[in-house]
């Protein structure tokens, strides 16, 4: 049993952590700060994660043009996220100028497709299909990174890396949020007609914030295949979900709520499943398989969350006086 | 019946409903709005003047909001036409109109619950640097522009006796507060035409005086001013020009004397009473008032003796 929560412990910091407080800083701009309803924040970061992985596999500029690794790194970076502004534009542009729901509605379903598109069999040569991506088709230029400046153990420098994005995140968010856009933006978030009134370019703001949290989202998605290998299925609407509950548990238009309610988040599922590992294997669960049991996880980060909701809505890090008013 | 006066300082030629302004600051020209079966606004021509202060009335219904909305990019006429200072707005999406200094407020009041009074009035401040994205982070590029722009809101609130709530959310304002907030607000932004749908509605009579003294000040720093109200109390001490609409059309206009003995207005809107000033019951009204008051409780009284019965 210690060593189960000493397992989660460890997972308190993993890359994995680090991606879900990424994907939920980024939807806390979307939601908390801007009020904007995405719910395919998973489709963000299966783009990033993507553009990053095929564009490594198939161009490789490190192998095909002798580029340094850092530059490939960055390159595909980059193509990680300029995907994901296209994803923005593409579910911006007709729903933004609508009521908030549309957005909820095209974005649930935008993120579906990305997968669906992603496994299909006809692109197997791009994405891998069903199969994927596997890690050595794309974590050469992030090793050989590693390689001559730090020589860390690959997991310890993935872990550096993704905390210091999220770190640069935390930073951007504190920043833009102090700012008059920022105003702009929660002005938005509680009544756009309003903003619109002061002269503001409501639809503009609207674009600017999906669009940054998107990119964060996409960020997120790299982060979270790099001790893994890119798998269409790892960006179910779960996953969605997930990001969501990260965030409600830290606090939605809160700089670090974010952050440790994706810490948490991932922690906690961790160490529930664990715990019904450790008891599958005494034989509690008698004939369901492991697999099966797993599952059950789901249900205690369920309740977790009714629990939430019911003791303290605002989040851990949440101001509860923001709650007390029929706005 | 008081024919009204013929001519008037703001109106070139002769005044009547659709009369054409010595110098309109907007100017509508055959604005339809349909909601279904029903038109809301069919406005043929009208003008606006430039310094003055316009009320817009009207029974429920109107078309007073709508026509608001329209003349503000809210809403989107059926057709129709508008300027504002000379250039057409027709067409022109809501920010824009505010932008170019025709600045609005709403009937039912729109303050930005989470965000601080002092918040609120900091965003109504045009020209903005720190509103753009790119300049967003870095604060020494904004910080100079916010703290001029923090002081005039300071100013503002102190006028509209605020001052206290500053750092409050605005929710926990009370509902005249926030119409106080909004339209110290639309102000920030420094507008040439300042449009308020309904603004004392909610405003406790101890402030009405300096709400009307508020609006006056426009007109002092330059402003025009189009309002719509139902307190006839404020149309007739602040406005020098009435606009009436019934039923989506404007049915009068002229100087607020005059516009009160209209009898088409009186009988559309008004009522045969409205020159009864409630502030000053003479003592045979009170009488008659207590009378009255008198019989009825006989009545209760004799109906609860029945039910006993
Ligand atoms: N969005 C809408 N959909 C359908 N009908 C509408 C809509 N907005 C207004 N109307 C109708 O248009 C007419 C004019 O409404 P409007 O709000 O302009 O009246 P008003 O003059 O402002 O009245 P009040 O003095 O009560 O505020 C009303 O009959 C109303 O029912
Ligand atoms: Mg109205």
């Amino acid at each position: 049993m210690l060593d189960v929560l000493l397992g989660s412990l460890g997972e308190l910091i993993s890359p994995s952590s680090a991606a879900y407080a990424l994907a939920a800083i980024g939807l806390g701009i979307h939601f908390g700060y801007s009020g904007l309803l995405n719910f395919g924040q998973a489709g963000f970061m299966a783009i990033g994660a993507y553009g990053f992985a095929v564009f490594t596999s198939l161009v490789d500029p490190t192998a095909t043009w002798g580029w340094p690794p850092l530059l490939s790194l960055l390159a595909a970076t980059l193509v990680g996220v300029a995907a994901s502004v296209v994803f923005a534009l593409i579910l911006g542009i007709p729903t933004l100028r609508l009521r908030g729901d549309y957005l909820a509605i095209v974005t649930i379903a935008a993120a579906e497709i990305v997968r669906y598109v992603a496994r299909t069999q006809d692109l197997t040569d791009v994405t891998g299909g069903s199969q994927g991506i596997r890690g050595n088709q794309f974590k050469g230029d992030i090793q050989a990174v590693n390689d001559g400046f730090l020589d860390l153990p690959t997991g310890t420098w993935y872990t550096v890396v993704s905390w210091a994005l999220v770190v640069v995140a935390i930073v951007v968010v504190w920043g833009i949020m102090r700012s008059p856009w920022g105003r702009v933006v929660k002005g938005i978030r509680e009544d756009e007609d309003a903003v619109r009134s002061l002269g503001k370019n409501v639809y503009a703001y609207k674009m600017q914030a999906l669009v940054l949290g998107g990119v964060m989202g996409a960020v997120a998605g790299i982060l979270l295949v790099f001790p893994r290998s890119v798998q269409a299925d790892g960006f179910a609407t779960i996953l969605t979900f997930n990001v969501w509950t990260a965030l409600l548990l830290g606090g939605a238009a809160t700089v670090l709520g974010p952050v440790l309610g994706g810490v948490l988040f991932w922690f906690l599922l961790s160490f529930v499943r664990g715990v019904i590992g450790e008891l599958h294997t005494l034989g509690v669960f008698g004939s369901t398989t492991a697999t099966q049991a797993g599952q059950l996880a789901f249900v205690f980060v369920g309740l977790a969350l009714i629990a939430l909701v019911v003791f303290r809505p605002q989040g851990v890090m949440g101001n509860k006086k923001e709650l007390s008013f029929n706005v | 019946m008081s024919s009204p006066t013929k001519t008037h300082p703001l109106v070139q030629g002769e005044v009547g409903p659709g009369c054409a302004k010595v110098d309109p600051i907007v100017v509508a020209d055959a604005v339809k709005r349909q909601f279904g079966g029903l038109t809301a606004v069919d406005v043929a021509h009208l003008e606006i003047p430039r310094g003055a202060i316009t009320a817009l009335i009207g029974p429920n219904g109107a078309g007073k909001t709508t026509f608001f909305n329209l003349l503000t990019g809210f809403d989107k006429p059926n057709e129709g036409t508008w300027s504002f200072e000379g250039s057409s707005l027709a067409g022109v999406p809501a920010y824009k109109v505010a932008r170019r200094g025709m600045v609005r407020t709403f009937q039912l009041t729109k303050s930005l619950g989470r965000l601080t009074v002092l918040q609120n009035m900091l965003l109504g401040a045009t020209g903005q640097r720190g509103e753009r994205f790119g300049s967003a982070f870095w604060s020494f590029l904004w910080r100079k522009q916010e703290n001029e722009n923090t002081v005039r809101a300071d100013d503002l609130l102190a006028r509209f006796k605020l001052d206290a709530k500053r750092e409050d959310f605005a929710a926990s304002l009370s509902g005249g507060q926030r119409k106080l907030l909004e339209m110290a607000r639309a102000l920030m932004s420094k507008p040439t035409l300042v449009m308020l749908d309904e603004p004392m509605a909610g405003v406790n009579p101890a402030l009405t005086q300096s709400l009307l003294d508020h609006v006056l000040g426009l007109k002092a720093d330059g402003m025009s001013v189009l309002f719509v109200e139902h307190d006839m109390h404020m149309v007739r001490h602040i406005s020098d020009w009435v606009i009436v609409m019934a039923e989506g059309k404007v049915v009068a206009e002229g100087p607020p004397e005059s516009i009160m003995q209209d009898q088409a207005v009186v009988d559309a809107y008004l009522g045969a009473h409205h020159d009864t000033d409630l502030g000053t019951l003479t003592n045979q009204q009170v009488r008659q008032i207590e009378q009255e008051a008198a019989q009825e409780l006989d009545e209760v009284q004799a109906t609860r003796e029945e039910d006993k019965a």
